[in-house]
């Protein structure tokens, strides 16, 4: 089996300061890789690197696409890469709002990501939009409704249906469960968890949250300073901390 | 199918001034399938390390540990989770699980992940659960709520869900009474007589003696100590 990403060298820099520096990972298909770090610790631009949101100073980011096989997305054209984005990826923001449309109707919002890729067919694009409600345990009578009129946690799930409606193989997501009580937490981590095995979905999951990546990880980066002190298994890492920032880490949580 | 060499284990506490605890060394174990050997020595021995070195959740500080002839001392994570999927199994001295998700998913779970069909799966998760005698109301429910027993139970007939070739059991039968003991105890003869290779913990000097077949005392493996 080869990876899905090969990622080498990433860096990126805000004017003399880090971002990110000196990251290399490799990503195999169904694998969920958790970054974790306290807040500066530059994993979201490293995400966001990943994703072709930002374009990093140095470094490869190579994805096994379906089309063309591995190809570098840093030097990809951006039309290729925004292609790349509806067909191979989907990315779940923090805040759904920035995720969703907030101004079309939730059936409108799944719809919309199909549609992008080429589906024209409004019986079956309405037919998946509620299958998709029903996956994420919205009731279809909703489908007509706009997110603004959702929880916070409803929200959160409509956005991860618009982004996998698609079938994307690499999902990209940054702090999905932030700022939702620890209930709806857990309900939505427990959805996440049935879709990527299901799907076989490859997933690079930011967090601040260890109680996150021990539930949804396979794997775990810890970033400091922009840099990985530690990498490896989740719960040997989270169990057998290496770095002392990682035993900081792990210490200052009451039990993950 | 377990083979463990010359392993040394140590903690560095980098927090509390670089202090190393130095837990183990030299550390060696043979285990042939079919076969059952016991962790033996006085609490805080070394007993459970051994068993999480094993399973990869504690790294290794040097030597290697063979288990299926994949050294967990140097795989990659992915590598370590596909022998947890198809070769080693590990009951733990605690459950841990995610929250919400029903006691009957957590035990057929294993087999789901192995890609065994839904209700082949749950058949055999139901079969396992009514022989550890967990009552058919609580299948719906998650074991959060349970009480320990009952929690240690769902534990092992998740550990038994998937027939592994080798398995490690910490203290599988602690807070059993009788009854339950004994079914244990079958499952583990049942086990090896399919050829598993199993490390078990048992306090209990009884269940011992029933199931396994050698005893090393890790005390042997405590630095410092003359083995
Ligand atoms: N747009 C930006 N301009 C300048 N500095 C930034 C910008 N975005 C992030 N940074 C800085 O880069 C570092 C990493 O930030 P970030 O990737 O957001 O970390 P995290 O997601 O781990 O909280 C921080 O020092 C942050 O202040
Ligand atoms: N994660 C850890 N960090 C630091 N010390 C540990 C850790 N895990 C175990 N130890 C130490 O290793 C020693 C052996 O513990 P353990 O394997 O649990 O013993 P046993 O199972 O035989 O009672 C103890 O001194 C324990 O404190
Ligand atoms: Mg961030
Ligand atoms: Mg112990």
């Amino acid at each position: 089996m080869s990876p899905l990403l090969r990622v080498a060298g990433i860096e990126k820099r805000y004017g003399a300061r880090i971002g990110c520096a000196d990251v290399s990972f490799d990503l195999y298909p169904g694998e969920v890789m958790g970054i974790v770090g306290e807040s500066g610790s530059g994993k979201s631009t490293l995400l966001n690197c990943l994703a072709g949101h930002l374009a990093p100073d140095a470094g490869q980011v190579i994805f096994d696409t379906w089309r063309m096989g591995p190809v570098d997305t840093v030097t990809m054209s951006e039309p290729e890469r925004r292609m790349l984005s509806r067909t191979d990826w989907a990315f779940v923001h923090q805040h759904a709002r920035d995720g969703l449309r907030m101004s079309v109707s939730a059936g409108g919002n799944i719809g919309e990501r199909l549609m992008a890729v080429g589906d024209r067919h409004y019986g079956r694009i309405r037919a998946a939009a509620l299958d998709w409600l029903d996956r994420v345990e919205i009731d279809g009578a909703r489908i007509d409704d706009r997110p603004s009129a959702f929880s916070g946690g409803m929200q959160q799930r409509l956005q991860i249906a618009r982004n996998l409606v698609t079938g994307p193989r690499l999902v990209f997501m940054d702090e999905p469960t932030g700022g939702l009580d620890v209930s709806v937490q857990a309900r939505l981590l427990d959805l996440l968890r049935g879709l990527v095995r299901r799907m076989g979905l490859s997933a690079i999951i930011v967090t601040h949250d260890l109680a996150v990546v021990r539930l949804l990880a396979d794997r775990l980066m810890v970033m400091k300073d922009g840099r990985v002190v530690e990498s490896g298994l989740t719960d040997q890492v989270l169990d057998d901390p290496q770095h002392g920032y990682t035993q900081l880490l792990v210490s200052s949580v009451l039990q993950v | 199918m377990i083979d463990i060499r010359d392993v040394s284990k140590s903690f560095t506490l980098h927090n509390q001034g670089g202090a190393v605890i130095r837990v183990m060394e030299g550390a060696s174990l043979h285990v042939a399938p079919g076969e059952c050997v016991a962790l033996t020595g006085a609490s805080g021995a070394g007993k459970s390390t051994l068993m999480r070195v094993i399973y990869g959740n504690y790294l290794a500080a040097s030597g290697s540990v063979l288990v299926g002839g994949l050294d967990v001392a140097r795989a990659e994570p992915r590598e370590i989770l596909r022998l947890r999927r198809e070769v080693l199994g590990y009951v733990s001295q605690f459950l841990r699980v995610v929250p919400r998700v029903p006691t009957v998913e957590v035990v057929a779970e294993p087999l789901l992940a192995l890609g065994v069909d839904p209700e082949a799966a749950r058949a055999r998760a139901e079969a396992l659960l009514r022989r550890l005698n967990i009552p058919e109301r609580l299948w719906p429910l998650s074991p959060t709520t349970f009480s320990g027993g009952e929690q240690q139970r769902v534990n092992i007939a998740r550990g038994f869900a998937h027939a592994y070739p080798a398995l490690l059991l910490d203290e599988p039968t602690a807070s059993l009474d009788a009854e339950n003991r004994a079914v244990v105890l079958e499952l583990i003869a049942e086990a090896k007589a399919r050829g598993a290779a199993i490390v078990g913990i048992f306090h209990d000097v009884e269940a011992r003696a029933r199931v396994c077949d050698r005893v090393v005392d890790v005390s042997g493996f405590t630095p410092g100590v003359a083995a």
